[in-house]
Protein backbone atom coordinates (compact mmCIF):
# COMPACT_ATOMS: atom_id res chain seq x y z
CA UNK A 1 0.00 0.00 0.00
CA UNK A 2 1.36 3.61 -0.87
CA UNK A 3 0.11 5.81 2.06
CA UNK A 4 -0.15 9.19 0.92
CA UNK A 5 0.40 11.01 4.06
CA UNK A 6 -2.78 14.25 4.11
CA UNK A 7 -1.93 16.43 7.14
CA UNK A 8 0.41 19.22 5.51
CA UNK A 9 -2.69 20.91 4.30
CA UNK A 10 -3.55 24.06 5.31
CA UNK A 11 -7.21 22.80 5.08
CA UNK A 12 -5.75 22.43 8.71
CA UNK A 13 -5.74 25.70 10.69
CA UNK A 14 -2.67 24.75 12.44
CA UNK A 15 -0.97 24.07 9.33
CA UNK A 16 -2.76 27.65 7.77
CA UNK A 17 -1.43 29.59 11.06
CA UNK A 18 1.89 27.75 10.61
CA UNK A 19 2.39 29.29 6.50
CA UNK A 20 1.12 32.53 7.50
CA UNK A 21 3.41 33.02 10.05
CA UNK A 22 6.30 31.03 8.75
CA UNK A 23 6.35 28.74 11.43
CA UNK A 24 8.54 25.85 10.43
CA UNK A 25 8.19 23.48 13.80
CA UNK A 26 4.38 22.92 12.89
CA UNK A 27 5.27 21.55 9.41
CA UNK A 28 8.09 19.73 10.75
CA UNK A 29 6.46 17.87 13.16
CA UNK A 30 3.99 16.59 11.13
CA UNK A 31 6.42 15.41 8.84
CA UNK A 32 7.82 13.48 11.25
CA UNK A 33 4.72 11.92 12.47
CA UNK A 34 3.09 10.77 9.45
CA UNK A 35 6.97 9.37 8.14
CA UNK A 36 7.10 7.50 12.10
CA UNK A 37 3.20 6.57 11.37
CA UNK A 38 4.61 4.74 8.01
CA UNK A 39 3.79 7.24 5.21
CA UNK A 40 4.97 6.29 1.87
CA UNK A 41 4.91 9.99 0.30
CA UNK A 42 3.88 13.54 2.36
CA UNK A 43 1.01 15.76 0.44
CA UNK A 44 2.15 19.44 0.77
CA UNK A 45 -0.89 21.23 0.04
CA UNK A 46 -0.70 25.44 0.32
CA UNK A 47 -4.37 25.61 -0.58
CA UNK A 48 -5.94 28.93 -0.60
CA UNK A 49 -3.38 30.91 1.64
CA UNK A 50 -1.26 31.97 -1.19
CA UNK A 51 -0.86 31.99 -4.82
CA UNK A 52 3.07 32.34 -4.38
CA UNK A 53 5.27 29.42 -5.72
CA UNK A 54 7.42 30.15 -2.82
CA UNK A 55 5.35 29.97 -0.29
CA UNK A 56 4.87 26.20 -1.68
CA UNK A 57 8.26 25.65 -1.97
CA UNK A 58 9.22 26.68 1.98
CA UNK A 59 6.91 23.88 3.21
CA UNK A 60 8.72 21.32 0.81
CA UNK A 61 11.56 22.76 2.11
CA UNK A 62 10.71 22.58 6.02
CA UNK A 63 9.45 18.33 5.42
CA UNK A 64 12.28 18.12 3.46
CA UNK A 65 14.10 19.00 6.22
CA UNK A 66 12.24 16.77 8.77
CA UNK A 67 11.70 13.88 6.57
CA UNK A 68 13.48 11.75 3.62
CA UNK A 69 9.95 10.65 2.15
CA UNK A 70 9.70 12.23 -1.27
CA UNK A 71 6.71 14.82 -1.73
CA UNK A 72 3.50 14.69 -3.11
CA UNK A 73 3.09 18.17 -4.36
CA UNK A 74 -0.71 19.04 -4.10
CA UNK A 75 -1.25 21.39 -6.85
CA UNK A 76 -2.75 21.93 -9.79
CA UNK A 77 -1.04 25.06 -11.23
CA UNK A 78 2.26 24.14 -13.40
CA UNK A 79 3.71 27.42 -12.16
CA UNK A 80 3.78 26.15 -9.40
CA UNK A 81 5.12 22.83 -10.09
CA UNK A 82 7.72 24.66 -12.03
CA UNK A 83 9.49 26.04 -9.16
CA UNK A 84 8.23 23.22 -6.80
CA UNK A 85 9.51 20.50 -8.79
CA UNK A 86 13.41 21.08 -8.60
CA UNK A 87 13.25 21.26 -5.33
CA UNK A 88 12.26 17.70 -4.84
CA UNK A 89 15.14 15.43 -3.97
CA UNK A 90 13.45 12.56 -4.81
CA UNK A 91 11.17 12.52 -7.85
CA UNK A 92 7.98 13.54 -6.56
CA UNK A 93 4.17 12.80 -7.13
CA UNK A 94 2.20 15.37 -8.73
CA UNK A 95 -1.48 15.97 -7.35
CA UNK A 96 -3.07 16.20 -9.84
CA UNK A 97 -4.58 16.50 -13.32
CA UNK A 98 -8.18 16.00 -15.12
CA UNK A 99 -8.37 14.10 -18.28
CA UNK A 100 -8.82 17.71 -19.44
CA UNK A 101 -6.25 18.03 -22.61
CA UNK A 102 -5.06 21.19 -22.02
CA UNK A 103 -4.63 20.25 -18.08
CA UNK A 104 -2.78 17.05 -19.11
CA UNK A 105 -0.34 18.96 -21.53
CA UNK A 106 0.59 21.52 -19.39
CA UNK A 107 1.35 19.13 -16.80
CA UNK A 108 2.71 15.40 -18.16
CA UNK A 109 5.68 17.33 -20.04
CA UNK A 110 6.99 18.30 -16.08
CA UNK A 111 6.54 14.92 -15.06
CA UNK A 112 8.15 12.93 -18.25
CA UNK A 113 10.59 15.57 -17.11
CA UNK A 114 11.47 15.12 -13.72
CA UNK A 115 10.81 11.30 -13.90
CA UNK A 116 7.63 12.22 -11.49
CA UNK A 117 4.25 10.24 -10.97
CA UNK A 118 1.22 11.81 -11.08
CA UNK A 119 -2.43 11.23 -9.57
CA UNK A 120 -4.75 11.45 -12.76
CA UNK A 121 -8.88 12.71 -11.73
CA UNK A 122 -10.92 11.15 -13.78
CA UNK A 123 -12.79 13.50 -14.41
CA UNK A 124 -13.58 16.11 -17.72
CA UNK A 125 -14.52 19.58 -18.35
CA UNK A 126 -18.03 18.07 -17.46
CA UNK A 127 -17.06 18.10 -13.82
CA UNK A 128 -17.35 14.89 -11.74
CA UNK A 129 -18.29 11.63 -13.36
CA UNK A 130 -21.35 10.65 -12.17
CA UNK A 131 -21.43 6.64 -13.55
CA UNK A 132 -18.34 4.35 -13.38
CA UNK A 133 -18.48 4.28 -17.53
CA UNK A 134 -17.64 8.09 -17.32
CA UNK A 135 -14.75 7.26 -15.02
CA UNK A 136 -13.16 4.59 -17.08
CA UNK A 137 -13.50 6.77 -20.07
CA UNK A 138 -11.81 9.95 -18.56
CA UNK A 139 -9.42 6.97 -16.58
CA UNK A 140 -8.44 5.80 -20.36
CA UNK A 141 -8.34 9.53 -21.66
CA UNK A 142 -5.26 10.11 -18.96
CA UNK A 143 -3.44 7.10 -19.43
CA UNK A 144 -3.25 7.11 -22.95
CA UNK A 145 -2.53 10.78 -23.07
CA UNK A 146 0.33 10.24 -20.05
CA UNK A 147 2.25 7.31 -22.52
CA UNK A 148 1.77 9.94 -25.28
CA UNK A 149 4.35 11.60 -23.33
CA UNK A 150 6.43 8.77 -22.63
CA UNK A 151 5.52 8.25 -18.80
CA UNK A 152 4.90 4.72 -17.57
CA UNK A 153 1.47 3.24 -16.37
CA UNK A 154 3.32 3.04 -12.89
CA UNK A 155 3.74 6.38 -12.66
CA UNK A 156 0.24 7.24 -13.11
CA UNK A 157 -2.37 6.88 -10.18
CA UNK A 158 -5.53 6.81 -11.05
CA UNK A 159 -8.27 8.50 -8.70
CA UNK A 160 -11.70 7.41 -9.76
CA UNK A 161 -13.11 10.24 -7.36
CA UNK A 162 -14.72 10.07 -4.10
CA UNK A 163 -17.92 11.71 -3.58
CA UNK A 164 -19.35 12.27 0.20
CA UNK A 165 -21.14 9.42 1.35
CA UNK A 166 -24.14 11.31 2.88
CA UNK A 167 -25.07 13.24 -0.12
CA UNK A 168 -24.71 11.26 -3.35
CA UNK A 169 -25.40 7.74 -1.44
CA UNK A 170 -25.53 5.97 -4.99
CA UNK A 171 -22.06 7.14 -5.85
CA UNK A 172 -20.29 4.71 -3.76
CA UNK A 173 -20.74 1.79 -6.13
CA UNK A 174 -20.40 3.77 -9.05
CA UNK A 175 -16.39 4.47 -7.71
CA UNK A 176 -15.93 1.08 -6.60
CA UNK A 177 -16.71 -0.62 -9.99
CA UNK A 178 -14.71 2.49 -11.74
CA UNK A 179 -11.71 1.56 -10.21
CA UNK A 180 -12.34 -2.26 -10.39
CA UNK A 181 -12.36 -1.48 -14.17
CA UNK A 182 -8.97 0.72 -14.13
CA UNK A 183 -7.27 -2.56 -13.54
CA UNK A 184 -7.55 -3.91 -16.56
CA UNK A 185 -6.10 -0.73 -18.50
CA UNK A 186 -2.89 -2.25 -18.76
CA UNK A 187 -0.11 -4.79 -17.40
CA UNK A 188 1.47 -3.68 -15.24
CA UNK A 189 -1.62 -1.47 -14.30
CA UNK A 190 -1.59 2.10 -12.96
CA UNK A 191 -1.59 2.89 -9.71
CA UNK A 192 -4.93 3.44 -8.15
CA UNK A 193 -5.09 6.28 -5.37
CA UNK A 194 -8.50 8.16 -3.86
CA UNK A 195 -8.28 11.40 -1.77
CA UNK A 196 -10.24 8.47 1.12
CA UNK A 197 -11.82 11.40 3.98
CA UNK A 198 -14.16 13.13 1.13
CA UNK A 199 -16.19 9.55 1.50
CA UNK A 200 -17.13 10.35 4.93
CA UNK A 201 -17.72 14.28 4.61
CA UNK A 202 -20.58 15.86 7.02
CA UNK A 203 -20.89 12.03 8.50
CA UNK A 204 -20.77 11.53 12.42
CA UNK A 205 -19.01 8.04 11.55
CA UNK A 206 -15.97 9.99 10.01
CA UNK A 207 -13.22 7.23 10.95
CA UNK A 208 -15.92 3.82 10.75
CA UNK A 209 -16.95 5.18 7.01
CA UNK A 210 -13.46 6.03 6.07
CA UNK A 211 -12.03 2.70 6.99
CA UNK A 212 -14.76 0.32 5.83
CA UNK A 213 -14.75 2.23 2.20
CA UNK A 214 -11.18 2.05 2.16
CA UNK A 215 -11.06 -1.74 2.76
CA UNK A 216 -13.58 -2.14 -0.30
CA UNK A 217 -11.71 -0.26 -2.20
CA UNK A 218 -8.79 -2.41 -1.58
CA UNK A 219 -11.08 -5.65 -2.88
CA UNK A 220 -10.93 -3.08 -6.50
CA UNK A 221 -8.18 -2.56 -6.58
CA UNK A 222 -6.90 0.58 -4.85
CA UNK A 223 -3.50 0.38 -4.03
CA UNK A 224 -2.50 4.06 -2.54
CA UNK A 225 -4.22 6.23 -0.24
CA UNK A 226 -4.38 9.86 0.69
CA UNK A 227 -5.32 9.30 3.90
CA UNK A 228 -4.64 10.44 7.74
CA UNK A 229 -2.06 8.10 8.24
CA UNK A 230 -1.68 8.82 12.10
CA UNK A 231 -5.05 6.84 12.27
CA UNK A 232 -3.89 3.49 13.03
CA UNK A 233 -7.33 1.71 13.28
CA UNK A 234 -7.54 2.83 9.52
CA UNK A 235 -3.65 1.87 8.19
CA UNK A 236 -4.37 -1.67 10.03
CA UNK A 237 -7.50 -2.17 8.42
CA UNK A 238 -5.52 -1.32 4.94
CA UNK A 239 -2.21 -3.70 5.79
CA UNK A 240 -5.15 -6.51 6.00
CA UNK A 241 -7.04 -5.77 3.46
CA UNK A 242 -4.19 -6.49 1.25
CA UNK A 243 -3.50 -9.82 2.73
CA UNK A 244 -6.92 -10.67 2.29
CA UNK A 245 -6.31 -9.78 -1.50
CA UNK A 246 -2.75 -11.87 -1.65
CA UNK A 247 -0.97 -8.70 -2.20
CA UNK A 248 0.87 -9.34 0.61
CA UNK A 249 2.36 -12.26 2.07
CA UNK A 250 0.99 -13.10 5.94
CA UNK A 251 3.50 -12.96 9.03
CA UNK A 252 2.10 -12.90 12.19
CA UNK A 253 3.44 -9.70 12.96
CA UNK A 254 2.53 -7.98 9.77
CA UNK A 255 1.21 -4.90 11.31
CA UNK A 256 4.63 -4.40 13.81
CA UNK A 257 6.90 -5.02 11.06
CA UNK A 258 4.92 -2.42 9.50
CA UNK A 259 5.73 0.57 12.20
CA UNK A 260 9.24 -0.98 12.77
CA UNK B 1 5.76 -4.94 -37.36
CA UNK B 2 7.75 -4.09 -33.65
CA UNK B 3 7.58 -6.49 -31.52
CA UNK B 4 6.11 -5.49 -28.39
CA UNK B 5 8.48 -5.53 -25.29
CA UNK B 6 7.42 -7.58 -23.10
CA UNK B 7 9.65 -8.03 -19.94
CA UNK B 8 8.81 -7.60 -16.52
CA UNK B 9 9.71 -4.56 -14.47
CA UNK B 10 10.37 -4.99 -11.38
CA UNK B 11 10.65 -2.37 -8.08
CA UNK B 12 13.26 -3.33 -5.75
CA UNK B 13 16.42 -5.32 -6.45
CA UNK B 14 17.32 -8.45 -3.90
CA UNK B 15 20.04 -7.84 -1.61
CA UNK B 16 23.93 -8.34 -2.06
CA UNK B 17 24.92 -10.40 0.64
CA UNK B 18 28.89 -10.75 1.08
CA UNK B 19 30.33 -13.91 2.83
CA UNK B 20 33.97 -14.37 3.75
CA UNK B 21 36.55 -12.02 4.51
CA UNK B 22 39.88 -11.28 3.08
CA UNK B 23 42.82 -10.54 5.00
CA UNK B 24 42.44 -6.65 4.15
CA UNK B 25 38.94 -7.39 5.96
CA UNK B 26 39.85 -8.73 8.95
CA UNK B 27 39.65 -11.98 8.08
CA UNK B 28 41.72 -14.49 6.23
CA UNK B 29 39.85 -15.94 3.02
CA UNK B 30 41.65 -16.04 -0.69
CA UNK B 31 38.32 -14.36 -1.86
CA UNK B 32 34.67 -13.54 -0.88
CA UNK B 33 31.70 -14.79 -2.24
CA UNK B 34 28.55 -12.34 -2.87
CA UNK B 35 25.27 -13.59 -4.34
CA UNK B 36 22.63 -11.55 -4.74
CA UNK B 37 21.51 -8.22 -6.10
CA UNK B 38 19.02 -9.30 -8.78
CA UNK B 39 16.70 -7.05 -10.24
CA UNK B 40 14.92 -9.83 -12.08
CA UNK B 41 13.51 -13.76 -12.02
CA UNK B 42 16.49 -16.52 -12.33
CA UNK B 43 18.83 -15.99 -15.50
CA UNK B 44 16.30 -13.60 -17.51
CA UNK B 45 19.37 -11.75 -18.66
CA UNK B 46 17.33 -9.68 -21.25
CA UNK B 47 15.30 -8.73 -18.63
CA UNK B 48 17.51 -6.91 -15.70
CA UNK B 49 20.45 -7.43 -13.68
CA UNK B 50 22.14 -10.56 -12.47
CA UNK B 51 24.66 -9.32 -11.01
CA UNK B 52 26.00 -12.51 -9.13
CA UNK B 53 25.89 -15.73 -10.33
CA UNK B 54 24.42 -18.46 -8.17
CA UNK B 55 27.05 -20.20 -6.09
CA UNK B 56 28.13 -24.09 -4.77
CA UNK B 57 28.88 -24.37 -1.29
CA UNK B 58 30.69 -28.28 -0.80
CA UNK B 59 28.45 -30.43 1.80
CA UNK B 60 31.34 -31.27 4.53
CA UNK B 61 30.26 -32.22 8.17
CA UNK B 62 32.34 -33.20 11.07
CA UNK B 63 31.19 -36.60 11.07
CA UNK B 64 30.55 -38.65 8.09
CA UNK B 65 26.26 -38.47 7.51
CA UNK B 66 24.33 -41.88 7.04
CA UNK B 67 25.01 -41.86 3.65
CA UNK B 68 24.38 -44.49 1.02
CA UNK B 69 28.22 -46.00 0.20
CA UNK B 70 27.58 -44.82 -3.87
CA UNK B 71 28.31 -41.56 -2.04
CA UNK B 72 30.70 -41.99 0.52
CA UNK B 73 32.86 -43.96 -2.39
CA UNK B 74 32.24 -40.78 -4.53
CA UNK B 75 33.84 -38.42 -2.37
CA UNK B 76 36.60 -41.23 -1.15
CA UNK B 77 38.13 -41.49 2.34
CA UNK B 78 38.15 -37.67 2.90
CA UNK B 79 34.46 -37.75 3.99
CA UNK B 80 35.82 -39.26 7.25
CA UNK B 81 37.87 -36.05 7.88
CA UNK B 82 36.33 -32.75 7.56
CA UNK B 83 39.58 -30.77 6.51
CA UNK B 84 40.69 -33.32 4.07
CA UNK B 85 36.63 -32.89 2.62
CA UNK B 86 36.74 -29.57 2.76
CA UNK B 87 40.55 -29.65 0.89
CA UNK B 88 39.24 -32.04 -1.77
CA UNK B 89 35.92 -30.13 -1.77
CA UNK B 90 37.80 -26.80 -3.04
CA UNK B 91 40.96 -28.31 -5.10
CA UNK B 92 39.13 -31.19 -6.84
CA UNK B 93 35.32 -30.22 -7.25
CA UNK B 94 36.14 -26.47 -7.67
CA UNK B 95 33.06 -25.34 -5.22
CA UNK B 96 32.72 -21.42 -4.02
CA UNK B 97 32.49 -21.87 -0.37
CA UNK B 98 32.35 -24.90 2.44
CA UNK B 99 29.46 -25.50 4.24
CA UNK B 100 30.16 -27.26 7.40
CA UNK B 101 27.63 -28.56 9.21
CA UNK B 102 28.48 -29.86 13.26
CA UNK B 103 26.26 -32.98 13.13
CA UNK B 104 28.71 -34.48 15.71
CA UNK B 105 27.07 -32.21 18.34
CA UNK B 106 24.12 -33.77 18.32
CA UNK B 107 22.98 -35.60 21.56
CA UNK B 108 21.82 -38.32 20.09
CA UNK B 109 24.35 -38.98 18.11
CA UNK B 110 28.79 -38.29 19.31
CA UNK B 111 27.12 -35.39 21.55
CA UNK B 112 30.64 -33.41 20.68
CA UNK B 113 31.67 -30.55 23.04
CA UNK B 114 31.68 -27.41 21.94
CA UNK B 115 35.14 -27.44 22.33
CA UNK B 116 35.26 -30.12 19.81
CA UNK B 117 33.01 -28.36 17.73
CA UNK B 118 35.19 -24.68 17.55
CA UNK B 119 38.27 -26.83 16.86
CA UNK B 120 36.73 -28.55 13.96
CA UNK B 121 35.59 -25.24 12.51
CA UNK B 122 39.40 -23.64 13.31
CA UNK B 123 40.90 -26.33 11.50
CA UNK B 124 38.42 -26.26 8.49
CA UNK B 125 39.29 -22.70 8.18
CA UNK B 126 42.95 -23.05 8.35
CA UNK B 127 43.20 -25.90 5.92
CA UNK B 128 40.78 -23.53 2.76
CA UNK B 129 40.74 -20.34 1.88
CA UNK B 130 37.01 -20.49 0.71
CA UNK B 131 34.41 -18.51 3.00
CA UNK B 132 32.67 -20.53 5.13
CA UNK B 133 28.89 -21.72 5.93
CA UNK B 134 28.45 -22.99 8.99
CA UNK B 135 25.38 -25.15 10.82
CA UNK B 136 24.81 -26.21 13.96
CA UNK B 137 23.66 -30.02 14.57
CA UNK B 138 19.72 -28.55 14.58
CA UNK B 139 19.08 -29.49 18.27
CA UNK B 140 18.16 -25.81 19.28
CA UNK B 141 19.81 -26.34 23.34
CA UNK B 142 22.86 -27.96 22.28
CA UNK B 143 23.36 -24.85 19.30
CA UNK B 144 23.10 -22.93 21.79
CA UNK B 145 25.87 -24.25 23.28
CA UNK B 146 27.69 -24.79 20.01
CA UNK B 147 27.49 -22.38 18.21
CA UNK B 148 28.60 -19.04 20.02
CA UNK B 149 32.06 -21.03 20.69
CA UNK B 150 31.92 -22.13 16.31
CA UNK B 151 31.50 -18.22 15.59
CA UNK B 152 33.97 -17.23 17.89
CA UNK B 153 36.76 -19.49 16.50
CA UNK B 154 35.32 -17.98 12.98
CA UNK B 155 35.75 -14.43 13.96
CA UNK B 156 36.36 -11.81 12.02
CA UNK B 157 35.73 -14.59 8.86
CA UNK B 158 32.36 -13.18 8.09
CA UNK B 159 30.79 -16.69 7.65
CA UNK B 160 26.86 -17.33 7.03
CA UNK B 161 25.89 -18.83 10.05
CA UNK B 162 22.69 -21.40 10.41
CA UNK B 163 20.31 -21.31 11.41
CA UNK B 164 17.86 -18.47 13.44
CA UNK B 165 14.63 -19.78 13.36
CA UNK B 166 11.18 -18.60 15.42
CA UNK B 167 12.62 -21.01 18.29
CA UNK B 168 16.54 -19.66 18.87
CA UNK B 169 16.92 -16.43 16.85
CA UNK B 170 17.99 -14.50 19.98
CA UNK B 171 21.48 -16.52 20.51
CA UNK B 172 21.77 -16.84 16.84
CA UNK B 173 21.33 -12.78 16.89
CA UNK B 174 23.58 -11.94 19.64
CA UNK B 175 26.84 -14.26 18.52
CA UNK B 176 26.52 -12.93 14.46
CA UNK B 177 26.43 -9.17 15.98
CA UNK B 178 28.98 -9.64 18.33
CA UNK B 179 31.57 -11.77 16.00
CA UNK B 180 30.23 -10.03 12.58
CA UNK B 181 28.68 -12.48 10.43
CA UNK B 182 25.96 -13.22 8.62
CA UNK B 183 22.85 -15.17 9.25
CA UNK B 184 20.63 -18.21 7.61
CA UNK B 185 17.19 -17.50 8.64
CA UNK B 186 15.02 -20.82 8.49
CA UNK B 187 11.72 -21.83 8.08
CA UNK B 188 10.23 -25.08 7.91
CA UNK B 189 8.26 -24.99 4.40
CA UNK B 190 6.37 -21.88 5.29
CA UNK B 191 6.34 -18.64 3.61
CA UNK B 192 4.72 -17.03 6.63
CA UNK B 193 7.00 -18.19 9.15
CA UNK B 194 9.83 -17.74 7.13
CA UNK B 195 8.43 -13.64 6.70
CA UNK B 196 7.74 -13.87 10.27
CA UNK B 197 11.58 -15.12 11.23
CA UNK B 198 12.66 -12.22 9.54
CA UNK B 199 10.55 -9.47 11.26
CA UNK B 200 12.11 -11.38 14.42
CA UNK B 201 15.51 -10.57 13.32
CA UNK B 202 14.74 -7.05 11.97
CA UNK B 203 13.18 -6.59 15.47
CA UNK B 204 16.19 -8.00 17.27
CA UNK B 205 18.36 -5.04 15.57
CA UNK B 206 19.87 -7.04 12.77
CA UNK B 207 20.20 -5.85 9.68
CA UNK B 208 17.73 -8.48 6.57
CA UNK B 209 21.00 -6.99 4.11
CA UNK B 210 22.65 -9.19 6.20
CA UNK B 211 20.76 -12.71 6.15
CA UNK B 212 20.36 -15.26 3.82
CA UNK B 213 16.81 -17.27 3.76
CA UNK B 214 16.44 -20.92 4.37
CA UNK B 215 12.99 -21.91 3.97
CA UNK B 216 14.16 -25.58 4.06
CA UNK B 217 14.75 -28.00 1.67
CA UNK B 218 13.18 -30.85 0.02
CA UNK B 219 14.26 -33.76 -2.56
CA UNK B 220 12.46 -34.35 -5.63
CA UNK B 221 9.53 -36.78 -4.91
CA UNK B 222 9.26 -35.24 -1.29
CA UNK B 223 7.66 -31.89 -1.07
CA UNK B 224 9.86 -30.82 -3.84
CA UNK B 225 7.36 -28.46 -5.24
CA UNK B 226 6.39 -26.81 -1.93
CA UNK B 227 9.67 -25.59 -1.60
CA UNK B 228 9.53 -24.10 -4.73
CA UNK B 229 6.84 -22.26 -4.70
CA UNK B 230 7.89 -20.45 -1.35
CA UNK B 231 11.38 -19.86 -2.98
CA UNK B 232 9.72 -18.38 -6.14
CA UNK B 233 6.78 -16.47 -4.10
CA UNK B 234 9.28 -15.38 -1.73
CA UNK B 235 11.92 -13.88 -4.83
CA UNK B 236 8.47 -12.38 -6.52
CA UNK B 237 7.81 -10.73 -3.43
CA UNK B 238 11.02 -9.17 -3.17
CA UNK B 239 11.16 -8.02 -7.00
CA UNK B 240 8.17 -6.15 -6.15
CA UNK B 241 9.20 -4.47 -3.06
CA UNK B 242 8.24 -6.32 -0.12
CA UNK B 243 11.94 -5.84 1.72
CA UNK B 244 11.11 -8.39 4.74
CA UNK B 245 11.81 -11.49 1.57
CA UNK B 246 14.61 -9.30 -0.60
CA UNK B 247 17.06 -12.04 0.93
CA UNK B 248 19.43 -14.03 -1.25
CA UNK B 249 17.96 -17.72 -0.62
CA UNK B 250 20.17 -21.29 0.38
CA UNK B 251 18.71 -24.77 -1.16
CA UNK B 252 20.74 -27.94 1.54
CA UNK B 253 20.03 -30.06 -1.92
CA UNK B 254 22.98 -32.22 -0.52
CA UNK B 255 21.76 -32.97 2.49
CA UNK B 256 18.46 -33.78 2.02
CA UNK B 257 18.51 -35.59 -1.20
CA UNK B 258 20.89 -38.45 0.24
CA UNK B 259 18.08 -39.20 2.31
CA UNK B 260 15.25 -40.60 0.60
CA UNK B 261 14.99 -43.90 -1.25
CA UNK B 262 15.41 -42.81 -4.44
CA UNK B 263 18.83 -41.77 -4.35
CA UNK B 264 19.93 -44.48 -1.41
CA UNK B 265 18.50 -47.97 -2.47
CA UNK B 266 19.83 -49.70 -5.44
CA UNK B 267 18.13 -51.55 -8.58
CA UNK B 268 17.98 -54.94 -6.33
CA UNK B 269 15.31 -53.23 -4.23
CA UNK B 270 13.62 -50.69 -7.29
CA UNK B 271 14.14 -52.94 -10.04
CA UNK B 272 13.73 -50.69 -13.29
CA UNK B 273 14.47 -47.30 -11.49
CA UNK B 274 18.74 -47.50 -12.97
CA UNK B 275 21.91 -48.16 -11.27
CA UNK B 276 22.12 -46.06 -8.32
CA UNK B 277 25.78 -44.60 -8.97
CA UNK B 278 24.23 -43.35 -11.96
CA UNK B 279 20.19 -42.47 -9.97
CA UNK B 280 21.68 -40.72 -6.77
CA UNK B 281 24.34 -38.16 -8.59
CA UNK B 282 20.90 -37.38 -11.50
CA UNK B 283 18.61 -37.08 -8.66
CA UNK B 284 20.63 -34.51 -6.99
CA UNK B 285 22.14 -32.59 -10.09
CA UNK B 286 18.40 -32.16 -11.23
CA UNK B 287 16.91 -30.68 -7.69
CA UNK B 288 19.66 -28.19 -7.47
CA UNK B 289 19.34 -27.18 -10.86
CA UNK B 290 15.22 -26.82 -10.88
CA UNK B 291 16.20 -24.68 -7.16
CA UNK B 292 18.24 -22.34 -9.48
CA UNK B 293 15.22 -21.85 -11.54
CA UNK B 294 13.00 -20.87 -8.05
CA UNK B 295 15.27 -18.77 -6.81
CA UNK B 296 17.90 -20.01 -5.30
CA UNK B 297 21.22 -18.43 -4.69
CA UNK B 298 23.15 -20.56 -2.86
CA UNK B 299 23.21 -24.65 -3.64
CA UNK B 300 24.61 -26.85 -0.81
CA UNK B 301 25.72 -30.40 -2.81
CA UNK B 302 27.35 -32.95 -1.96
CA UNK B 303 28.23 -35.64 -4.82
CA UNK B 304 30.82 -34.47 -7.13
CA UNK B 305 29.45 -35.69 -10.22
CA UNK B 306 26.18 -33.83 -9.33
CA UNK B 307 28.72 -30.63 -8.10
CA UNK B 308 30.29 -30.75 -11.91
CA UNK B 309 27.04 -30.98 -13.70
CA UNK B 310 25.03 -27.89 -11.60
CA UNK B 311 28.03 -25.87 -12.13
CA UNK B 312 27.61 -26.63 -16.31
CA UNK B 313 24.26 -25.52 -16.04
CA UNK B 314 25.02 -22.36 -13.84
CA UNK B 315 28.08 -21.71 -16.37
CA UNK B 316 25.55 -22.29 -19.28
CA UNK B 317 22.79 -19.79 -18.29
CA UNK B 318 24.28 -17.08 -16.69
Amino acid sequence: MIFIGERINTGFKDVKAAVENKDADVIKSWAVKQTEAGATYLDVNLGAVSSKPEDLCWMIEQVQAASDLPISIDTNKPVMLKEAVPLCKKPPLINSTTAVDEKMEAMFPIVAEYNASIVGLAMDEAGSPKTADKRVENAGKLLAKAMEFGINPEQLFLDPIVMPLKYMQEQAQEILSGASQFRLFSDPPPHIVCGLSNIANGTTQKKLINRTFAVMLVANGLDAVICDVTDEDLVNALLTAELVMNKQIYADSYIEAFRS
Amino acid sequence: MQIPDVSEKWTAPINTVTIGATKDQGGTRAKTVTVGGQTTLPFLTFEGELPHKPVIAGFVADTPPDWPDVLKQAIGKEVESPVEWAQKCVQDYKVDLISLKLVGAAPAGKDASPDACAKVVADVLKAVDVPLVLWGCGDDEKDNLVLPDCSQAAKGENCLIGSAKETNYRTVVAICKSDKHKIIAEAPVDINIGKQVNILLQDAGFDLKDVVMFQTTAALGYGFDYVYTILERARVAGLKGDKLMACPQICDVGGEVWRIKEAVVDEDVLPGWGKLAKRGPMWEATCASVYLQAGADILIMAHPEAIKNVQATIQQFS
